[in-house]
């Protein structure tokens, strides 16, 4: 099996297990404080050194980083947790693009339910936020923004150093997910103002189950979950010290050559589906994309049987069709570019990752050319 | 490896038999649309005296479940006369790949009314049909039995998901059992909306929720 779905979930790294296991069949208490016994004090260390790693790929202070179950639990907190601390005090307009993920998205539709004011951003036709109108949206009563850094379908890198000036500027909180560009892109919260941020170890050969949520020192944001003292009161619950330091690791394995390696792979699917298959369309920005992420529409036939042809020669492969997702609606990224329903439903999504090679762009984009082909010979929508 | 999908239909989703257009067809019938996701175009070719089913032919934009339903549906349709295929149904079809995961009901069931849609064209065509009606809330009832509940894969009427239905002045109002905000509220609301707006005296669909 070919597997470039990295974007859904990432093969675990052996060096990563291996890190973990002592957390699970020695050290494993809980973190202890240091008038605790020894196990938790070791635990304790493994956990905060953990932290450190995270923290300085974002060139944060250990202090500024929560550990969380992932990039759901990040964004429900960044966003859930802000409005709480800030809406008796400043207001109750909060701005999301409309490309975010469902985390960032959903939260911010349950927050307009509840009574707050949601401005959902629109994207030009390559998934950029529109920087006057972010501008132009921001009022006094805004207390958060929350733009992703890469998408996780179309792959499309925002200019958060842009988005970050503005929200400066007009003193508004800002938080990006960076689940897809973690290590992978630059972002240095020394040099870029911003004040949260979702990352996950899921997308980069980490475990499942741990994320990160960066908080800038200072930033006011209220608990979002009841329960114990953990994580400097910050987040309830049993740290995942075996996940925490897996989370670590598997951040410190990412290099920038790996990094080009994956987006060459990326320019070689796209290229040469281009090139080989004729009325495709490349879903989102052709220079300012995810290194691992390659999405294309491949018109006038449907994603579900194009990736369950694939599957059947051995490729796992997602689509933004309605027939392949959970609800049964068409994915609202590429309706969101201003797609229509046929340019959703033909979409497929590649995602490149450590365990892929140039063979698989290659192989990939050959099972396409002839999957595709079988495809519009059945039809209505192809003249013949 | 275990798909939702049966031996029968992954066989005809690779090997969709009948495939094609038929060139100056007796009828033809197209169900669905690109917006749906899913599109089914069948052709047929009628022996004017017995009104026997010669040939039939389909096309498919839509996922597995589409286009195996469609391959069988003319197996099933052809060498039957119009009256016989007619009464096909999507259990038929369904029966027959071996059964089909709730969830695609609305995909396979295209194909079911495209070979139906096909032979109202030949009807129409031949002069064999009666009167069109006036739009009423049992023909909205009547309609709706062909849209379906995701969650069950029997449709939104037996499964008792229209709390209400009224027609007034071209404006149809459907009174939907869900939240708005519903996993498959979306995707029921188009498919209602598609359902019923193509009636001659319908102007307008009105979906609502009950949340």
């Amino acid at each position: 099996m070919t597997y470039l779905d990295n974007s859904a979930c990432t093969r675990l790294d052996e060096r990563v297990f291996e890190a973990m296991k002592p957390y699970f069949f020695d050290t494993y208490a809980v973190a202890t404080s240091e008038f605790g016994y020894s196990m938790g004090i070791e635990a304790k260390e493994g956990l905060e050194q953990a932290r450190e790693g995270i923290a300085s790929r974002l060139g944060a202070d250990p202090g500024e980083i929560v550990f969380t179950s992932g990039s759901t639990e990040s964004s429900n907190m960044a966003l859930k947790g802000v409005v709480a601390a800030l809406k008796e005090k400043k207001g109750k307009h909060i701005i999301v693009s409309k490309i975010e993920d469902f985390p960032v998205l959903n939260t911010a539709k349950a927050l307009e339910k509840q009574g707050f004011d949601v401005t959902f951003l629109e994207v030009d036709p390559e998934g950029f936020v529109n920087l006057d109108e972010l501008e132009k949206a921001i009022t006094d009563e805004t207390i958060l923004i929350s733009v992703q850094q890469g998408n996780q379908e179309i792959g499309t890198v925002q200019d958060l150093k842009a988005v970050s000036e503005i929200c400066e500027a007009k003193d508004v909180l800002l938080h990006t997910d960076a689940t897809h560009s973690f290590t992978r892109l630059p972002l240095d919260v020394k040099e870029l103002p911003v004040d949260l941020v979702t990352t996950a170890a899921h997308t980069i050969h980490g475990p499942r189950g741990i994320g990160a949520l960066y908080i800038r020192e200072g930033t006011p944001i209220h608990k979002f979950m009841d329960g114990g003292f953990q994580e400097s009161n910050r987040r309830a619950g049993v740290e995942n010290i075996p996940g925490a330091v897996g989370f670590a690791k598997a951040a410190e394995l990412v290099t920038p050559e790996e990094t080009r390696k994956l987006q060459a792979m990326r320019d070689r699917v796209i290229e040469q589906a281009l090139a080989e298959i004729p009325r495709v369309t490349l879903n989102g920005s052709r220079e300012k994309r995810l290194p691992q992420n390659a999405n294309l529409t491949f018109h006038y036939v449907e994603g579900e049987s194009i990736t369950l042809h694939m599957d059947m020669r051995g490729f796992a492969l997602s689509t933004g069709s309605a027939c392949f997702s959970r609800s049964l609606e068409a994915s609202h990224v590429i309706m969101g570019i201003g797609g229509d329903h046929e340019r959703a439903h033909g979409s497929v999504r590649f995602t490149f990752g450590r365990y892929n090679s140039m063979e698989d762009a290659d192989a990939v984009i050959d099972a396409m050319s002839e999957v595709v082909a079988r495809l519009r010979v059945i039809s209505p929508l192809v003249e013949k | 490896m275990k798909f939702p999908y049966s031996e029968k239909v992954l066989e005809h989703f690779r090997n969709p038999r009948n495939v094609g257009k038929i060139e100056d067809p007796d009828g033809k019938g197209l169900e669905g649309s690109p917006a749906c996701g899913d599109m089914v175009a069948v052709y047929i070719k009628v022996e004017p005296e017995t009104k026997v089913i010669e040939d039939v032919k389909f096309e498919s934009y839509g996922c597995a479940s589409n286009i195996a339903t469609g391959s069988v549906i003319t197996e099933l349709a052809k060498g039957k006369t119009l009256e016989e295929a007619k009464k096909i149904t999507w259990k038929q079809a369904s029966e027959e790949l071996g059964g089909l995961p709730p969830i695609k009901a609305h995909c396979s069931v295209l194909a079911v009314e495209g070979l139906r849609a096909a032979i109202r064209d030949y009807e129409e065509k031949h002069g064999l049909v009666a009167e069109r009606e006036e739009t009423t809330p049992e023909v909205v009832r009547r309609r709706l039995k062909h849209v379906m509940n995701p969650l069950t894969g029997l449709d939104i009427i037996r499964t008792e998901l229209i709390l209400k239905t009224t027609v007034e002045d071209g404006v149809i109002r459907v009174v939907v059992d869900l939240p708005s905000d519903h996993q498959f509220a979306s995707a029921i609301k188009e498919d209602i909306t598609e359902k019923l707006g193509s009636l001659w005296d319908v102007e307008r669909v009105e979906v609502v929720f009950t949340a």
